[in-house]
């Protein structure tokens, strides 16, 4: 036991050797942050500020990639270092899956129409 | 009673959602209901209910867990596989204007079925069942980092799989093909319950997987036991790490799928409709996503078996450890690369059909690598050719030949005269066999003599094996000639009368596998009579070189009195090497999890809930569902999770085995 206070003081002085330790306030300050993501995308559609509805959507995406991140700090309690860098590596991978399965699909479904039969393209297109 | 309150009662079953007008239906029904009472009547009579409840359904032992997966895997192999002597028997009928003996209704739901329950029901069931079995022994570790919902998940499974049984004789099965393409799938030209039944079959299931998935994962990475450093993990375990972080990543996407799948059907939303800005390409595309890593799924742990039957049967340390841990690796990213080669016809331009027939064709490398790490390590062996060897033999004979035409459909020119052909019918059925259920063969010969203390019957074991590998050879072979003149699958009835030989041979192999399975039948009941001859009493009948043969056969409950410490990779190797004694005293109580019923309730009622969704019957699904908040938060407040073994019954159990280690010398 004692050498494992040991190992943790002279490793660094925050709690993320093992197990990341949660606090009230980091919870409220979560908290508190997700509410505000969250209401300034309701605001976004409900009053109309921006100007065109694509510019809205992606405004409301950036605010939800914010959220994620808020969520998996100071819920997920997830750093570079806890679990001996597990939590990072099965991140990344995540992001790396997500990255993926999105940028394929929209490639694969925008290009789905090279190879129709022609009279499709006669009737279809254009 | 009026037909509101039938309707809202029993939704839209009704008494002609029997298939009464099915006479092969109505047959096997009463044959499996003549068994069915046979079974319960003798559990009854026998009073096994209390043995079975006690001791299996509620345990949170994996290697009990790990039983039931390959019992649940066993049986439905044979479901499965009545379906394809169904197939074969009207595929070889139907010709010269004959109809065969099967309607397309029925035809339709017996290939669906086929590929629904190999896939979800065999297949699954068997490489989780040994993952779950032997992974814990291989690191050293006292169970899965999550006992119950190892239970949990396993009734999952069941329950999704009791669905599919259901829709056999209430109502009807899926008639769309083993993914349920939309619009096919969709309400308009699916408005009968087979399609409800494939979705809520497979959501059931897919939890059950899932939770599976993340329990190994985490077994594995915290479990270990010391010295076991991520480079010092047997192969297998190594694959099951993959295979697992596969599922994770990929049985989301499934569910996601399914669920908008069911909104169309259910409330009308347009995800994969023709019209209304939906699109059905969107469904094949996501469910590819998923559909590719699967295939890796089951096969990579059958590669791990592979690994440690060859090392151990060869008598060396496996060839390239390092190249087998990083092609695993590479196999488990690259199976995200590769989906579309699926579609490849579906409309896509010349740069999405190469990227992803290149990425295809990328992937054969590593698996190229792991063939030549099998075939090195048993260079300059002294090979015993025991019944896993032989299938591991079979499978790098047959799996070369399903990779190579695998190889040839990732061309895309090539895929546009191939595609949905039974080429293609023969090519995954060379890999899923000849990989997947070849592993699975060579792992449960491996392990039985550790899972029940006595080793499989060799005769009965090598007649199956004969049956299996001839009879898949006359069975696909044709199937590859067939596909190259252009027969497509799913065909119910034929004109051209100069193919009917090609199927006739082809049901001639199918009936030689089903030999096969007769045979590894007769196999586990001759074993089980001839137990005391073929007994194992030292816990390592194969002179075996990973952690699990240090135990006895069968494990005790807490697996290791003490936890082993790795030096080495092949512990057990090293550990026989540098003259390892076993401790003979000083135990200690041990901590371990206790049983509990609530895996198996929650499973029951999400099974139940599926029924009432397929139905329409909306207060079962409701009442089922409150019930499945109620039982899951009541668990919560379950204090008596776990337990000591006392100290003396660890002593008695161990100088049990004392006793048996002296006898045996």
């Amino acid at each position: 036991m004692t050498t494992d206070t040991h190992a943790a003081g002279a490793h660094d002085h925050h709690h993320d050797d093992g197990h990341a330790h949660s606090t009230f306030s980091g919870y409220m300050l979560g908290f508190v942050l997700s509410v505000v993501l969250t209401a300034i995308p309701f605001w976004l559609v409900m009053s109309g500020a921006l100007p065109s509805k694509q510019i809205t959507a992606l405004v409301i995406m950036a605010f939800a990639v914010v959220q994620i991140v808020v969520h998996m700090i100071y819920f997920l309690h997830m750093n570079a270092k806890s679990e001996n860098g597990w939590t990072m590596m099965a991140l990344i991978f995540t992001i790396v899956m997500v990255v993926i399965g999105l940028s394929g699909s929209l490639w694969v479904m925008n290009h789905l129409n090279s190879n129709m039969m022609p009279i499709h393209q006669m009737s279809g297109m254009k | 009673m009026s037909p509101d309150l039938l309707k809202l009662i029993f939704g839209r079953l009704g008494l002609e959602s029997l298939p009464l007008h099915e006479p092969i239906v109505v047959g096997t029904f009463v044959v499996v209901a003549l068994g069915g009472a046979v079974l319960l009547g003798g559990l009854t009579y026998f009073r096994l209910w209390g043995y079975l409840w006690r001791e299996w359904f509620t345990t949170v032992d994996h290697k009990r867990i790990g039983i039931m997966y390959m019992i649940l895997g066993i049986v439905m192999l044979l479901r499965g596989f009545a379906d394809a002597l169904m197939m074969r028997g009207q595929q070889m009928l139907a010709f010269g204007g004959s109809e065969g003996y099967l309607n397309a209704h029925h035809y339709d739901q017996v290939f669906t079925a086929h590929g629904v329950i190999m896939i979800f029901f065999v297949a699954m069931p068997l490489v989780t069942g040994l993952m779950n079995y032997v992974v814990p022994l291989q690191i050293g570790a006292r169970d899965v980092s999550f006992p119950f919902l190892n239970n949990f998940s396993f009734w999952m499974t069941v329950g999704g799989a009791v669905l599919v049984m259901a829709s056999l004789f209430i109502g009807e099965f899926a008639r769309t093909g083993w993914l349920a393409y939309p619009p096919l799938s969709n309400i308009g030209y699916s408005p009968d319950v087979g399609v409800d039944y494939y979705i809520w079959a497979l959501q059931v299931a897919g939890v059950g997987t899932t939770l599976s998935g993340i329990n190994l994962i985490c077994t594995i990475v915290k479990l270990r036991c010391p010295g076991m450093t991520m480079m010092k993990m047997p192969v297998f375990t190594w694959t099951s790490l993959c295979t697992n972080i596969l599922i994770v990543a990929s049985f989301p996407v499934l569910t996601v799928v399914l669920a908008l799948l069911s909104l169309d059907r259910y409330v009308g939303t347009n995800f994969f409709t023709n019209d209304f800005g939906g699109s059905p390409m969107m469904y094949v595309n996501l469910i590819w996503i998923w559909g590719h890593p699967e295939v890796y799924i089951l096969v990579l742990p059958a590669f791990g078996i592979f690994s440690e039957v060859t090392s151990t049967f060869s008598g060396k340390r496996l060839f390239g450890y390092t190249s087998m841990v990083y092609a695993t690796v590479v196999i488990t990213i690259l199976s995200y690369l590769v989906w579309l080669h699926h579609f490849f016809t579906m409309g896509s331009g010349a740069s999405v059909n190469s990227f992803f027939g290149i990425t295809t064709m990328i992937i054969s490398i590593p698996t190229g690598a792991k063939m030549f790490n099998w075939l090195f390590t048993m260079y300059r062996g002294r090979i015993r050719y025991e019944l896993p060897m032989m299938w591991t033999i079979a499978f790098m004979l047959t799996f070369v030949i399903g990779g190579m035409t695998g190889v040839l459909l990732a061309v895309p020119p090539a895929d546009f005269v191939l595609h949905n052909s039974l080429f293609l019918i023969a090519h995954f059925h060379n890999v899923i066999i000849g990989g997947v259920v070849f592993g699975a063969f060579a792992g449960i010969n491996y392990w039985f003599p550790k899972a029940f203390g006595f080793k499989l019957d060799v005769f009965w074991g090598k007649l199956s094996f004969w049956f299996w590998v001839v009879g898949f050879y006359l069975a696909f072979m044709p199937l590859y000639v067939l596909g190259l003149m252009g027969v497509t699958r799913r065909l119910r009835v034929f004109d051209d009368p100069s193919l009917q030989i090609w199927f006739i041979i082809a049901a001639i192999g199918a009936f030689l596998v089903f030999l096969g399975i007769l045979s590894m039948l007769m196999q586990f009941a001759v074993s089980l009579l001839k137990r005391e001859q073929l007994k194992d009493v030292t816990g390592d009948p194969w002179d075996a070189r990973t952690l699990e043969w240090a135990t006895s056969s069968p494990p005790p409950d807490y697996n290791f009195a003490f936890t082993p410490v790795v030096h080495d990779n092949d512990a057990w190797w090293d550990m026989k090497k540098r003259g390892y004694q076993r401790p003979l005293t000083g135990f200690k109580p041990i901590h371990m999890p206790s049983s509990t019923g609530t895996g198996i309730i929650l499973a029951g009622l999400a099974t139940a809930m599926g029924f009432g969704l397929i139905w329409y019957i909306w207060w079962l699904a409701a009442a089922s569902f409150l019930a499945m908040l109620a039982v899951g938060i009541g668990h919560t407040f379950n204090y008596h999770r776990d337990f000591d073994i006392p100290a003396e019954d660890v002593i008695r159990t161990e100088d049990a085995r004392t006793k048996l280690l002296a006898g045996a010398k």
